[in-house]
């Protein structure tokens, strides 16, 4: 990109200027009702294609060519005003007072692009304003809509400060592909949400079918999330905004292992006399209750203010402080954000340049979260310091000589006190999109957006020699960095014009270059002496990747009956070859708004009633491999080479390719009912989709020697999500001192892969996939063809006539009588797991495919309800999701005899789920494990009193408490049924939050 | 005027638009494209170490981190290991106590052609041949006439195509042996997407054998290159493997050609190396026994398979990890008492067991404790020190071939020839000689069961077992019976199908042009 000559261009786009032949002069001003100027209102008269706007003090002036003309003020917020003006002596003056259009603001969304008013929308476009968004502290933004919107599933990460979530709209259409939703943040195509200031958003605006994505083509498969900022407000005083959250971070509860006494039997019972003499004797009252001993009451102290003003300038800056205790000892997230938004105007409001800017600087104390899962087994009966120096002064397991056992787990509190690991992030990104109104009508604007993203990450780890962790290295020394870039420069046009007495348009089209990077450095690995332990890599990492587009939209108003919208986007990327880089992703929409028909006149029921069709095609080309059609070799590591007599050879390798790699493409239908009757007090939509995703993107088996791996990246199959998506929201009470509002939606969502392999075959079990601890490669889910995809995927136990499963050898008094089938004095394999083929054995062939077990729910529902009494206020938000399962690792891995120790040198506890099993040895691959994971969580409760102003009209303000994560109901037997991917191995637990909330305005 | 300046815009902005289209065309910044490696002879070697390095290490990182092959652990699905586990686990000379998949079914002769480990052998062997047709196309003449390198520079790559061609034909042995009927792709198919045909056992021997005629004149003489390579002892020893086993490949014997190829590795002047255990250790690298081997090395070479897999996997119980030059044992791998009973005495060096805390019958594969501890591999050197990496990457180097089994294979061709028999009778003593640093256990006469044992105990746990029961009709089938073989505590007779690996099913369905192995 020739970024100096694409600021040249941009000169001269900014130089045009109208010029008019002047007979006459109309002047006035513009006010509200109040009698406050309005400035940048737009005038224009119907005589010309003059058009003016107002300054600071409201005041216009325009040249006009007739003596009588129809002057016109236009603003946004404003109900347009229209007046009949004569000139005397070639001047005349019209003055306008506007009233607000109490809806319209509300009904304005942003679109890509654009904006639109909520009822000329064709597609399936959801806004959250902030007024809805949950109440609380949060490190990152996507919780304030949880629950918020049908067929979003939003999944935390865990509960570590920071942490960020998975997002999936409306399923996912990718299997080796993204399928993470695009982040648009103020116009700017992001790298995520981040740590974004949630104190900090207007709105989110969700993009789901294809009408309204397709205008972003290749990246909108997955929908598209527009984040928008706070702004300020033309006109408005200046405000400062003071917000003060201090909130309370509890575990709620603990995985349930064998109590001490339990322990200590079980031992007593079933262990070697090896086992029996390593148990603690020293004090048989020691209790360690580990998972207490590294959990905390977690802490956040979230400060915020925001300046706003627009008397000159609209702007607002908001300034954040954000410091998370989190509820595993020394972890700690600080986050400092300051977002400036400002908007000037030059050439008499000709130009404006919205301009937004953000920095986002953390600092994460990374607790070690090997504490977690260690926490859970390890040994009660054994104390947290062992009374001597060695290790910290921790109790560890050793061998004969002194050192540490190596297969052996370490002390928890000594892999967390013992390992230092500080990450600092730095991010900024921001840009301007300059409007530019060449002409003199406002019909229309040229933008040119610039902007960009800078993400720069380093960090540091420590463990001292001494600790048990490292030891045989000697600890641990290391370094990392990383640095992330993203370049965007889009110039586009928008008409919008009534072109006929029955026809709006509104036509958009642009052309938009963005560009990415990623690199980080390559560090040697050092021990606490700063001895290398592994040498360097010879090349440090980068990567970059660029998408160059061309796109277009018409948005047609017949007579408020029918819109029909239109776009088409044309997308090239440089992570295909030349023969197959560009992807044209076309769309179309109809809506029918039914109450304009002539048969609809009169009646009073209904307020809204619009009927929506949407077809598109949108792509993908997120593979996380920006090179995948290049013949490249790469260098291997300074610990893959290979000796030739005295020396050692760097390796030189080629990378699997596939040179025919191309877009994938996911065809969305989408028919939709927009409703609202008795005036909107009860209000919502109702949409149906299918999409179907073709040449998949996938990691596939290919030909065995016809490439340079046994899996390629490739295109190769074909996939369907269908859908309902359901909201409804009722005005219950309205009136000047009361209001009480529910909101409910519901969704499901099917997936079903269609084929999935270069050659179409149904004997193939699919491509394993879902790798669980315990062992090496196991895996428990599949993609398979027929089946959604993360299927689970394992052996079908048998269970005795009391419901215990079967195990193989297990000792037949444990189980009911009949569990011998074959009577042969024990439990044969056949005998534990069905025997699917009937050969007799019991093998990889015998896995099953558990259709409709997945990790995905089959129906997400939200409950929204807020109320309002004079000062009081409050809501609370309920989420539910019905239909997933869930792999429990921690109990198919801890839940075994075997996992106290076998013949090692340590003893481990085990979770309680074994004394309902009752097996010796690891049953990874039984059905017993996957487990429902069905739930509702009451995700937010909230109560405000608005305190009102403090001193002499000034100081308005409000009180708040709050609580996140209040209550969770779910027959899962794991600790937390909601975990991304359902594969549970203990994540960093969701705490129960409360918090207390101070607002003052200034 | 106004449209004037309105062009001008939408031309200055097409501008932009036609100056960012080559903007798309972005390649690695630190990688090369087959071309650009190529056009340079200094790669070579670069390329040719990769070739060599398939075998030892799992990918582009060592240990872990950029695997060549997907779908399966890295350290399981590394060569050696994975050859390792097919020739050994199945066997007698092992037993693996883990629950991961795709180790029950080798332990007890089980698996089908789902089974993650066949799948690793498979793919690991056709990515050795992949790299090595990409290799070999460039050291043809076709790439190399009009390239401006000296005579010199296209002699050396020429050499480097044979080595190519060596291994190719190794993997390619190894797929004979293992799978018999398998895909044929050589280096006049582009890498691509396609469907291989499918070659018959027998004429993929044939294609080994006229391949290593071929490349027989471009090796370079046994002993006289830089270790770690092939030469022509490597050479003639893979083609002994082949004679020596063609009547199961083709079912016509070959076993005076195999002799004449012992002779030529014989005559080439390797010598045993006085302890029979050094061969075994950290700096076996100085060994002069070896005919080739893949290298490993704790510092520069490093896996989560080959040797340093070896030592870890067999240590456990009351083994001291000191003893073994690290610091863990993974308890795994045992051997059982069947093979253990073939040392008649406790005078032979080469029973090198554990026998504390260890039960000799397996009751449970799972518990490490029962069966017979294997103390072979041992990352420590001569001189007693701890290999280079005291913790966890060994140092040891994998023979494929020594001298001691070329002895022992010579002594069987002389006994299935009734040719040289003398000759033959002499080889073994010398081998017997290292084993009890005298002549008193020489034996004066051969037969085929004394060959077979004699194998058991000089070439346990180095991936023969199973070619060698084969050969001798005890693998599958009922002649021959120990610990769990057909899923039984005592063993049971298993269908002789189990002689062959299946194709995997992911290459079944991915090529429609591959027909199963009988049985599976």
């Amino acid at each position: 990109m020739n970024w100096k000559r694409t600021l040249g261009i941009a000169c001269v786009f900014l130089l045009i200027s109208p010029s008019a032949l002047a007979q006459g002069r109309i002047s006035g001003s513009v006010k509200d009702a109040n009698g406050a100027p309005l400035p940048g209102a737009a005038i224009s008269v119907d005589d010309s294609r003059n058009s003016a706007l107002t300054d600071n003090n409201g005041m216009y002036s325009i040249n006009v060519t007739a003596n009588q003309v129809n002057v016109t003020a236009t603003m946004m917020g404003y109900v347009t005003a229209r007046k009949s003006v004569s000139l005397i002596n070639g001047s005349g003056q019209a003055n306008f007072s506007l009233t607000e259009d109490a809806v319209a603001l509300d009904d304005i969304v942003v679109i890509g692009y654009g904006t639109s008013n909520i009822k000329d929308l064709t597609g399936s476009v959801v806004s959250i304003k902030s007024k809805s968004f949950q109440k609380g502290s949060f490190a990152s933004p996507e919780a304030l809509i949880l629950g918020k919107t049908p067929g979003v599933r939003i999944t935390s990460n865990s509960g570590m400060p920071g942490a960020g979530s998975r997002i999936r709209i409306r399923g996912g259409s990718s299997l080796n592909a993204s399928n993470d939703p695009l982040i648009v943040i103020d116009g700017l195509p992001a790298d995520g949400l981040g740590l974004l200031n949630p104190s900090d958003i207007e709105s989110f605006t969700i993009l789901k079918d294809a009408s309204a994505t397709a205008i972003y083509g290749s990246r909108a498969a997955n929908g598209v999330i527009l984040v928008t900022t706070k702004k300020g407000k033309a006109n408005a005083a200046f405000q400062a905004d003071v917000t003060a959250v201090t909130s309370f971070r509890n575990v709620t509860s603990q995985v349930d292992v064998l109590s001490t006494e339990q322990f200590r039997n079980v031992i007593g019972e079933n262990g070697t006399s090896a086992q029996q003499t390593r148990l603690a004797t020293s004090d048989p009252d020691q209790v360690t209750d580990w998972q207490k001993e590294i959990y905390q009451t977690g802490r956040v102290m979230d400060y915020n203010v925001a300046l706003t003003g627009g008397l000159k300038m609209p702007y607002r800056l908001g300034l954040g402080m954000y410091r998370e205790k989190g509820v595993l000892k020394r972890s700690e997230l600080k986050r400092y954000t300051a977002t400036l938004n400002a908007s000037p105007s030059f050439m008499h409001g000709k130009l404006k340049a919205n301009t937004s800017a953000k920095i986002i600087s953390s600092e994460n104390f990374y607790a070690n979260q090997g504490a977690i899962g260690t926490a859970v087994f390890y040994d009660p009966t054994r104390p947290v310091l062992s009374g001597d120096t060695a290790y910290g002064g921790y109790f560890e397991w050793t061998m004969p000589n002194g050192t540490p056992s190596a297969l052996s787990p370490r002390n928890p509190v000594g892999l967390l006190e013992l390992r230092d690991d500080v990450g600092y992030n730095t991010r900024a990104l921001g840009n301007i999109l300059f409007d530019y109104q060449p002409l003199a009508t406002s019909a229309l604007h040229l933008f040119m957006n610039v902007g960009g993203e800078y993400s720069y990450t380093h960090g540091n780890t420590f463990v001292p020699a001494y600790a048990a962790m490292n030891f045989n290295n000697g600890g641990e020394k290391n370094q990392y960095e990383s640095s992330r870039t993203n370049r965007l420069i889009e110039l586009y046009a928008n008409y919008n014009e009534q072109i006929s007495n029955r026809v709006h348009a509104d036509l958009t089209g642009g052309y938009s270059f963005q560009h990415w990077s990623s690199s980080s450095p390559s560090f040697p690995s050092l021990n606490a002496l700063g001895d290398t332990i592994s040498p360097a890599n010879p090349f440090p990492y980068f990567s970059e990747n660029a998408l160059m587009s061309f796109y277009g939209r018409g948005n047609f108003n017949i007579s408020n009956k029918y819109l029909l919208t239109a776009t088409l986007r044309s997308d090239g990327s440089s992570r295909f070859s030349k023969d197959a880089r560009w992807g044209l992703f076309p769309s179309a929409a109809l809506a029918w708004n039914m109450l304009e028909e002539d048969f609809f006149a009169g009646q009073t029921v209904f307020s809204n009633l619009k009927l929506r069709l949407g077809y598109g095609l949108t792509g993908q080309q997120d593979i996380y491999n920006d090179y995948g059609y290049i013949p490249n070799y790469n260098y291997g590591t300074a610990t893959a080479q290979y000796q030739f007599g005295n020396n050692w050879i760097d390796i030189l390798r080629p990378d699997a390719y596939d040179y025919n790699l191309q877009w994938e493409k996911t065809a969305t239908t989408n028919i939709a009912l927009d409703y609202g009757l008795l005036k909107g007090r009860i209000n919502g939509s109702l949409d149906f989709y299918t999409k179907n995703t073709f040449d998949l993107l996938g990691v596939v088996p290919i030909p065995a020697g016809t490439n340079f791996s046994n899996r390629v990246l490739t295109n190769v199959g074909s996939m369907t999500n269908n859908g309902i998506e359901a909201s409804v929201n009722l005005v219950l009470i309205d009136n000047s001192t009361t209001n009480f509002e529910i909101g409910f939606n519901a969704s499901r969502n099917r997936n079903q892969i269609t084929q999935l392999s270069l050659v179409q075959d149904t004997t193939s079990p699919g491509i394993q996939v879902g790798g669980i601890a315990g062992g090496v490669g196991n895996t428990i889910q599949i993609h398979a063809v027929g089946m959604p995809m993360y299927t689970f995927y394992s052996y079908e136990q048998i269970y005795d006539a009391n419901g215990r499963p079967l195990e193989r050898n297990g000792s037949l008094d444990q189980y009911s009588e009949g569990a011998d089938v074959n009577g042969n004095g024990k439990i044969d394999d056949i005998e534990a797991y069905v025997d699917q083929n009937g050969d007799g054995l019991i093998n990889t062939s015998d896995l099953v495919a558990w259709a409709g077990k997945t990790p995905e729910p089959r129906q997400i529902f939200g409950f929204t309800a807020t109320f309002s009494h004079k000062r009081w206020s409050g809501g609370m938000t309920w989420r539910a999701e019905q239909g997933q399962y869930m792999y429990n690792n921690l109990s198919s891995n801890h839940g075994n005899y075997f996992e106290v120790g076998g013949s090692m040198r340590h003893l481990n506890n085990l979770v309680t789920d074994y004394l309902n099993t009752g097996f010796r040895s690891p049953q990874y691959l039984s059905s017993y494990y996957i487990q429902e994971a069905s739930f509702i969580r009451l995700d937010n409760l909230y109560l405000s009193y608005n305190l009102g102003t403090l001193y002499k009209d000034k100081y308005a303000s409000s009180l708040n408490i709050s609580m996140q994560n209040a209550l969770v109901i779910t027959k899962y037997k794991g600790l937390d049924p909601e975990i991304a991917g359902g594969i549970d191995n203990m994540i960093y637990p969701r705490p129960r939050v409360i918090n207390l909330q101070l607002n003052v305005s200034l | 005027m106004k449209s004037i300046k309105l062009f001008s815009l939408l031309a200055g902005a097409a501008l932009i638009a036609a100056s960012c289209a080559k903007d798309l065309n972005l390649s690695p910044r630190y990688g090369l494209n087959a071309d650009a490696v190529y056009s340079n002879p200094d790669n070579y070697i670069n390329v040719l170490a990769k070739l060599y390095a398939g075998l030892s290490v799992s990918g582009n990182q060592g240990p872990a981190g950029m695997p060549d092959i997907g779908g399966i652990d890295e350290g399981f699905s590394q060569y050696v290991r994975v050859y390792w586990n097919l020739q050994e686990l199945p066997t007698d000379e092992a037993l693996c106590g883990w629950n991961d998949p795709g180790v029950p079914e080798l332990n007890t002769m089980t698996w089908n052609d789902n089974s993650s480990f066949v799948s690793a052998m498979y793919y690991r062997i056709y990515y050795q041949i992949a790299l090595a047709n990409e290799f070999i196309r460039y050291t043809m003449d076709e790439w190399l006439d009009g390239k401006d390198f000296t005579a010199e520079q296209v002699a050396m790559i020429k050499d480097m195509g044979a080595e190519a061609r060596y291994l190719r034909a190794f993997s390619y042995y190894h797929a004979l042996d293992l799978f018999g009927n398998v895909p044929f792709v050589d280096e006049s198919d582009r890498p691509g997407v396609y469907y291989p045909e499918q070659i018959d056992r027998a004429d993929l021997f044939k294609y080994i054998e006229t391949e290593l005629a071929d490349i027989e004149s471009l090796m370079v003489t046994a002993r006289t290159g830089a270790y770690g390579r092939a030469d022509l002892g490597a050479l003639h020893a893979l083609r002994a493997k082949l004679y020596l086993n063609a009547e199961v490949y083709t079912g016509t014997e070959r076993y005076a050609d195999a002799m004449a190829d012992c002779a030529a590795i014989i005559d080439a002047g390797y010598s045993l190396e006085p302890s029979y255990e050094h061969n075994f250790f950290a700096d076996n690298n100085s060994s002069n026994e070896f005919i080739f081997a893949a290298t490993f090395d704790g510092q520069h070479t490093r896996t989560w398979g080959g040797t340093t897999f070896l030592v870890h996997s067999h240590m456990g119980g009351t083994m001291d990890p000191a003893y073994f030059g690290t610091t863990s044992g993974w308890q795994g791998n045992r051997a059982t008492k069947s093979w253990y009973d073939k040392f008649s005495d406790t005078l032979d060096s080469r029973r090198l067991v554990w026998l504390d805390g260890m039960e000799d019958t397996i009751t449970t594969v799972g518990t490490f404790t029962e069966g017979i501890g294997i103390t072979k591999w041992r990352n420590v050197n001569r001189d007693g020190s701890a290999g280079s990496d005291p913790v966890t990457f060994v140092d040891i180097d994998f023979p494929f071939f020594r001298l001691a089994d070329a002895y022992l294979m010579y002594a069987e061709c002389a006994v299935r020839t009734g040719s040289n028999l003398s000759q033959g009778v002499g080889y073994f003593n010398l081998v017997r000689e290292r084993a009890y640093g005298n002549s008193d256990h020489n034996v004066s006469s051969l037969d085929l069961p004394l060959i077979l044992d004699e194998r058991a105990r000089e070439l346990y746990s180095e991936g023969h077992r199973r070619t060698d029961l084969v050969r001798f009709g005890q693998f599958s089938g009922g002649v021959y019976l120990w610990a769990f073989k057909g899923d039984e505590q005592f063993g049971t007779s298993t269908p002789i199908h189990y002689n062959l690996y299946p194709i995997p099913s992911s290459d079944l369905i991915s090529n429609q042009n591959l027909v199963q192995n009988p049985g599976y």
